[in-house]
């Protein structure tokens, strides 16, 4: 097996409080990299000149030139410039290249920051707001196959691609509804002793989410992310750095990633996410197997996309997520701990740093520093990512030896 | 608030025109031996420089649909519920599409369908929307 050494550790990280209806716009996209990434350097205790590497994401101050309008906003001049367009699988993606930078001897530390939701940031005074997408459809310029194949049916929007997908699992292998809303209602355990957290103090149980009202059948309202304003970032960085961290490091042992389509009707099988292929090729490159984690952090946009990734990492036989659910308290103070901070529906979905809340999560049990949710052992993280409709993942391996 | 209309480009003109027609046809590949859809340049997977276009029945079978109770965006809000679902052609490819003449609860995964032709009274295009087949076959498998 190829891949990895283990040579690269995420040593600091950041991740603000998920604010849902914010009072007053948000800094600039720039400049809450900027707070990121002076949170992140100052968490990990390394000097900022010792950054040598970038991973960025979309911003809204420009369409090209990213990394290099980062570096420059930053002061940071790096040798890896990188900038990465998958979603929900950003933070995921940007971790393991940043690890790989690290291994290849390129770099000694590389940030890994994505600001949060752009709904809130200031609006200019002097000229019209840049044109914003079509009611959020992800790509409906002229000559996309979603603009032209898709949007004019009115496919818009990702609820109903996941209710699509959520309907195909269950004529094959049957919808336990009890099931899904358990996810949600046992996440919420979680964010409940996570103050950080949007829903901190407000428990639920599976028979609120069943009594919360259908969004697209058969997904009820408390099975949907909350988008929020926030922000979230890593600093992975060498052997030679990691020494000198203020915290335990979590090390970047395997990770995989498989895009397969883009739209939900052009996957080869709706039933077979590439979380399958994605999760066997980290885990055999960190040399481990399902059994041996302590943690699963999984991408929780709906409780659907939970069930799927449980089975196609390999917890569980496919079509049995159900009763592996059914079977398992999924708190951290149960047997198979996931989602530790509350995951996304119950931390809150800070928009495109969504993703980096289960890089993080994971980060903090391994570190130590999870509060009162502390686990009370947590040496091996599984982090998966998601981007698009299922289309985009990464499977993550992180472990506080190795 | 009108819904959006497709632009169709150089490339994929020949499908929109077969639909003015009320006729379905799509790219395929003779080296591949498999039909295409969205039209593409090259065949997906092989690459192969051979698409061609054939017409086909426009039979298709319903892979799995969703029901949206509030619209997916304003266009929609008159057009509620929604019954947005991804179909497979008999002869192979898979699409996005909207149901009409369905009562929600008597759709099933694996149903047979039937198109619709919708023209479009301003403009010379034709969306192509899916109804329930009159006569239900054997339920084929899918993945």
């Amino acid at each position: 097996m190829t891949g990895l050494k283990g040579d690269a550790a995420i040593v600091g990280l950041v991740e603000l409080a998920p604010v849902r209806r914010p009072s007053a716009p948000s800094p600039m996209t720039l400049e809450q990299i900027a707070l990121l990434a002076s949170r992140v350097i100052e968490d990990a205790g390394i000097e900022p000149t010792a950054v040598d590497g970038i991973i960025t994401t979309r911003i809204a101050e420009s369409t090209k030139f990213v990394p290099s309008t980062i570096v420059e906003y930053l002061g940071l001049p790096v040798n890896y410039a990188e900038f990465v367009d998958l979603g929900g699988a950003n933070a995921t993606a940007g971790v393991w290249r940043a690890a790989a930078a690290i291994e290849l001897g390129l770099c000694s530390a590389v940030l890994v920051v994505i600001p949060g939701a752009a709904e809130s940031l200031p609006t200019p005074t002097r000229r019209p707001a840049a044109p914003t997408s079509y009611f959020g459809a992800s790509s409906a310029e002229f000559g996309s196959p979603q603009a032209e194949f898709e949007i004019p049916y009115g496919l818009i929007g990702q609820n109903v691609p996941y209710a699509q997908i959520a309907r195909r699992y269950g004529d094959a292998y049957g919808y336990d509804s009890y099931a899904l809303a358990k996810i949600a209602a046992d996440q919420r355990t979680n964010a409940c002793a996570t103050p950080d957290a949007v829903f901190f103090g407000k428990k639920i149980t599976v028979e609120d989410v069943l009594a919360s009202p259908i969004i697209a059948d058969p997904i009820h309202m408390l099975e949907v992310v909350m988008p929020c304003q926030g922000g979230a970032g890593v600093l992975v960085v060498n052997r030679e750095l990691a020494a000198q961290s203020k915290h335990r490091p979590a090390w970047v042992t395997g990770f995989g990633e498989r895009v397969t389509n883009k739209s939900l009707a052009y996957a080869k099988d709706l039933l077979v996410t590439p979380m399958e292929a994605a999760a066997q090729r980290a885990f055999a490159m960190a040399n481990i197997g399902p059994g041996e984690v302590d943690l699963v952090s999984l991408y929780d946009c709906y409780t659907i996309t939970v069930l799927m990734t449980l089975e196609d990492a390999g917890f569980c036989p496919r079509g049995e997520g159900a009763r592996f659910v059914r079977d398992h308290d999924l708190t951290f103070r149960g047997d198979f701990p996931l989602n530790t901070a509350g995951g996304q529906l119950s931390f809150g979905q800070a928009g495109a740093a969504g993703g980096m809340h289960h890089v993080c999560d994971a980060v903090r049990q391994i570190m130590g520093r999870a509060g009162d949710a502390q686990l009370k052992q947590c040496a091996t993280a599984f982090v998966s990512g998601n981007g698009g409709i299922m289309s985009e993942q990464i499977a993550l391996i992180l472990q506080g030896e190795r | 608030m009108n819904t959006p209309l497709p632009d169709p480009t150089p490339l994929t003109m020949p499908f929109w025109e077969g639909l003015r027609g009320h006729r379905i046809r799509i790219q395929y590949s003779p080296s591949a031996d498999r039909y295409v859809f969205y039209p593409r340049a090259v065949t997906p997977g092989t690459l192969a420089n051979d698409l061609e276009w054939r017409e086909i029945s426009g039979a298709a079978t319903l892979i799995t649909y969703a029901i949206a109770q509030r619209p997916t965006a304003p266009p929609w809000q008159d057009s509620t519920p929604q019954i947005l679902a991804v179909l497979e052609w008999t002869e192979g490819p898979r699409f996005t599409s909207s149901i009409v003449d369905a009562d929600p609860p008597a759709l099933s995964v694996g149903m047979q369908m039937e198109p619709v032709f919708m023209d479009d009274a301003d403009t010379d295009l034709t969306l192509l929307y899916y109804r329930p087949a009159k006569v239900q076959g054997v339920r084929p498998r899918f993945g």
